[in-house]
């Protein structure tokens, strides 16, 4: 199975590394997201794919009952998906904002912070 | 049912089945108290006349509990805790070593200052917006950065001081913000997303995420592993942290945007918790690959500290300047990295400490000759020292800080860094930390020339005029808070450098580091 993943995953990053070299800030968004359900996956190939059951303790046992699988990639990819989303929301806001300040998602016209052309500090005095 | 359940089995095997030390707790403490008065502030966020003196007193308690923590893991070993009881490495591990506790001590000594200045510089509306709580919450991260001893738990931390900084740094809903926190925000995300990237493959490979297992377990795995992929790549996400060249366009683009407290805040802290992760990560997990890494890492370090200096040179705006300068900094810090002896390295532990000082301080600078002057840029600033000679002085002196010039703090680890260099013979890092030093010197001189020494320049056939924003003598007093470790710092470096010595000394030999984690050595 790794091998699928493992090519899934270089397919999600090639994906995700394309659409944010666009100059346009909601493509380099939809790559933002693309890119990090490419490292989820990858975590979750990272922690090996097994076949084995959830690591649920059955009732009356104190240890698991045979192989289990290993529960913390996905406690991992939880935690990424969580930070990843919350990013991704402040982003979209942001990018929103900043559509409606600036006037463009053009990132070449973006200049507010940094204006082309700014002059040197003077030489003397 | 639980409680019956662990009272008929054998849990020593695992989980901690003694009670830790009441002492103990002092190691989480630098984080559970920034993110307490944070949630305190947030729950009384319509109370906007007591955030800023409960930020204050939640500052004063993590100063203090942060100097504890320096003071005990100075005198004894590293001290560790790990989160629910379970043995390490299933639990979650606290480890403050001499390193992290150096620099939580120093960003919580910046914080707090910056705290003060906030009552001048930060409105009812920056109030409103929720400038306290995301101070509050940005320390905690900033902190448990410094003390997690777990790879992935950083991770966490980093992701909650950028979700912080980004709050801060569009506080105001300025155009220019707005801009400058879009490249910030993706381009951060991207270098976070990437510290991910190589941790998902730290995993793969270790089976472990804490750092004391990963050390003891690296040198079994070096044959076989992809140990190197994984340097590489925490050099790469850590670089773009710490704003490394070619990765660091996103300083200059925002760092001037926000309020010049937060500024000051960024500029002594963020980057310096990059420089942070890279020591902790090359030095102490992937040492060997470090030592195949060390000539990319000392051309990094050259390019950044000389081009980040040469953009200083560039710009009329005063805190763009500092923006620049701030990067330069950073490659001197990377030169010690680079290095890799414990020279070069207690040389970039002081510098960061230096520059945490320094950087906070420049940034307050510029918004008090702003204060005085009426503007940031270079071409309408002009005869300070007639309007204030004490801020002509404190302003010499961050020349000379910035500078690494006697008798400011910056000269000391500036000569550990070329000593360690010339031991190295790599005359050539040497050769670049002397030439951006006596860059910053033009650069710093010229803006000290210009703003403080000439009379004010007439724009437009009229003078710029100041209006007041804030109170005039709060500002000088910050100003003069920072000068003075500065100006201790650079008549008696001989204990930082002590403290210096040892935190590189505790990363080069982990052994103390990996017994604070694992008492009896199992796990």
């Amino acid at each position: 199975m790794e091998p699928v993943f493992a090519a899934l995953v270089g397919l999600f990053f090639a994906v995700g590394i394309y659409l944010m070299l666009s100059k346009h800030v909601v493509r380099i968004l939809l790559g933002v997201v693309i890119f990090g359900n490419a490292v989820n996956l990858l975590i979750f190939t990272a922690g090996r794919i097994l076949r084995e059951v959830a690591a649920i303790i059955p009732e009356g046992a104190d240890t698991p009952v045979g192989p289990i699988s290993n529960p913390l990639p996905q406690a991992l990819i939880l935690t990424a998906i969580v930070i990843s989303f919350s990013f991704f929301a402040f982003l979209l806001v942001l990018a929103y904002r900043a559509y409606q300040e600036i006037g463009t998602d053009d990132t070449d016209g973006m200049r507010v912070a940094e204006p082309a052309g700014e002059p040197l500090p003077p030489i003397g005095y | 049912m639980t409680g019956e359940v662990s009272g008929m089995t054998d849990i020593s095997g695992a989980m901690i089945t003694a009670p830790v030390a009441a002492a103990d707790w002092l190691v989480i403490a630098p984080v559970v108290v920034p993110l307490v008065f944070g949630a305190l502030l947030l729950m009384f966020r319509h109370e906007m006349r007591w955030h800023g003196i409960v930020a204050m007193i939640g500052l004063a308690i993590l100063v203090g509990v942060d100097a504890a923590l320096l003071k005990r893991v100075l005198a004894e070993a590293p001290l560790a805790m790990t989160m629910g009881r379970w043995l390490p490495p299933f639990g979650i591990s606290f480890t403050a070593d001499a390193l992290g506790a150096v620099f939580a001590l120093t960003a919580g000594v910046v914080a707090l200052i910056c705290a003060v200045f906030s009552f001048r510089d930060i409105g009812v509306s920056g109030r409103r917006y929720g400038f306290y709580p995301f101070l509050m919450l940005m320390m905690a991260g900033v902190s448990g950065a410094f003390l997690t001893g777990d790879i992935f738990n950083l991770y966490v931390w980093f992701e909650v001081f950028v979700i912080a900084s980004f709050g801060l740094l569009i506080l105001g809903s300025e155009k220019a913000q707005i801009d400058g926190a879009t490249k910030y925000a993706i381009l951060n995300l991207v270098g976070t997303t990437l510290f991910l990237i190589a941790t998902a493959y730290l995993y793969g490979t270790f089976g472990t995420l804490n750092m004391a297992d990963i050390a003891r377990k690296a040198d079994g795995l070096r044959g076989t592993g992809p140990l190197m992929t994984l340097a590489t790549l925490y050099l790469l996400a850590f670089g773009m942290k710490a704003a490394a060249f070619p990765v660091n366009f996103w300083l200059p683009a925002s760092y001037h945007t926000p309020r010049i407290v937060i500024a000051a805040l960024f500029g002594a802290l963020l980057t310096k918790i990059g420089v942070y992760a890279l020591l902790r990560t090359l030095v102490m997990l992937f040492p060997v690959e470090r030592g195949i890494l060390a000539e990319t890492i000392g051309w990094v370090a050259a390019a950044t500290m000389i081009l980040g200096v040469l953009g200083a040179l560039a710009q009329a705006d005063t805190r763009r300047a500092f923006g620049f300068l701030v990067i330069s900094s950073v490659g001197v810090m990377l030169a010690g990295l680079a290095l890799g002896s414990e020279t070069g390295l207690s040389g970039t532990i002081f510098y960061a400490v230096h520059s945490m000082l320094t950087m906070g301080a420049l940034y307050m600078l510029a918004g008090m000759m702003r204060e005085f002057g009426g503007s940031f840029s270079l071409h309408e600033l002009g005869g300070l020292y007639r309007l204030s000679p004490l801020l002509t002085a404190i302003a010499f002196l961050l020349v000379l800080a910035a500078a690494g010039l006697p008798p400011a703090s910056g000269l000391w680890p500036k000569i550990l860094l070329v000593k360690a260099a010339l031991e190295a013979s790599a005359w050539w890092l040497a050769g670049a930390i002397l030439l951006t030093g006596f860059l910053t010197t033009i650069a710093m001189g010229r803006i000290f020339l210009l703003a403080f020494w000439r009379d004010a320049p007439a724009v437009d056939g009229r003078h710029v005029t100041a209006a007041a924003t804030g109170s005039r003598s709060l500002g000088q007093g910050v100003l003069i808070a920072f000068a003075m470790p500065i100006l201790l710092i650079g008549i008696m470096p001989e204990p930082v450098i002590r403290i210096a010595a040892q935190a590189a000394h505790g990363l080069l030999e982990s052994a103390p580091y990996i017994q604070a984690v694992f008492p009896a050595g199992g796990g």
